[in-house]
């Protein structure tokens, strides 16, 4: 059982990083790399933070880092490849509870990974360009897996609940963390120009969404290859 | 039959323990490999992790 959920894993995340990768290096990164310029300017440096207010970029001199080129590229397909195995480790663990008839029902399934890990989480905490201000760090992880938590539950109320009364409940669910509201700055301000961030937010949600649609129609192509051959009536010694 | 009928019983809810468990294993995997490159606090994670934080709207800095 194990074995079918961690090979599908394996080479969807691993496909699917690969895409990730691809896109990132043509189009995300490209943008990164340009607001990072205004963040290493000394004049910019000096600029005066509110109270409250994240410096924008702290890091920590001694601790290592990739350098720009090919190191920075390897890496970041790293932390892609780890990511998307991880996600797929979660994909294909929900496959073996329901299992896609087919390989348009992964896409269904992708969407809705977008929808939990990506959607759900930017409508409160946009994607971010280095240099853009932003309230602690920790509050805003726990809001992240807070949402991406609720919007799974409660999508999955709405798609699989039978009773019109748990489908009221999962969309109660869905909206809570918003309602809550994501932990914000005091003052919001970017080093990066207004454009180069609305360019970065379009670029990073296609990205995902690509990745996702990916992550599902992959993952199930992989877990329908890698069904067990026979269901077992031939091992059962009762019949 | 009443005892095939039992003893399938039980190998079914083997499974489907067997299924819950599997899942829920792999879904804590998952999401630890998730948290150890988007949310660790480790800088060298941090750095080297960066762009992909970064890219898929992980809150970073």
């Amino acid at each position: 059982m194990f074995k079918r959920i961690a090979q599908t894993a394996g080479f969807t995340g691993l496909l699917a990083a690969l895409l990730l990768t691809l896109l990132q290096s043509f189009w995300v990164a490209p943008l990164i790399l340009q607001a990072e310029t205004y963040e290493k300017a000394p004049t910019v440096q000096t600029h005066e933070h509110a109270e409250g207010a994240m410096a924008a970029h702290v890091h920590n001199d001694e601790a290592w880092e990739p350098e720009d080129g090919w190191q920075r590229v390897l890496s970041t397909t790293g932390g892609n490849l780890v990511v998307a195995v991880g996600f797929a480790l979660i994909l294909a663990a929900l496959y073996t509870l329901r299992t896609p008839s087919n390989i348009r029902q992964g896409a269904l399934w992708g969407l809705a990974g977008f929808a939990v890990f990506v959607l759900a989480p930017t409508l409160g905490l946009p994607p971010e360009l280095p240099g853009t201000a932003a309230a602690d760090l920790t509050q805003r992880q726990i809001w992240w897996v807070g949402t991406a938590a609720s919007t799974a539950a409660g999508l999955a109320l709405i798609v699989f609940a039978h009773n019109w009364l748990l489908k009221v409940l999962g969309a109660a669910i869905l909206v809570v963390p918003h309602v809550l509201g994501a932990p914000q700055p005091d003052v919001h301000s970017a080093l990066a120009p207004e454009a180069l961030e609305a360019q970065f937010k379009i670029a990073s949600l296609l990205t995902n969404a690509a990745f996702w649609v990916a992550m599902g129609l992959i993952s199930a192509w992989l877990f329908q290859r890698y069904e067990p051959r026979s269901a077992q009536p031939g091992l059962n010694p009762a019949l | 039959m009443s005892i095939s009928t039992t003893s399938q019983t039980t190998s079914n809810v083997n499974t489907q323990s067997q299924r819950l468990t599997a899942a829920i294993s792999a879904m804590i995997l998952g999401a630890c490999l998730v948290y150890f490159a988007g949310f660790s606090h480790i800088d060298a994670v941090h750095n080297a992790a960066h762009d992909t934080r970064h890219s898929s709207a992980f809150p970073c800095h």
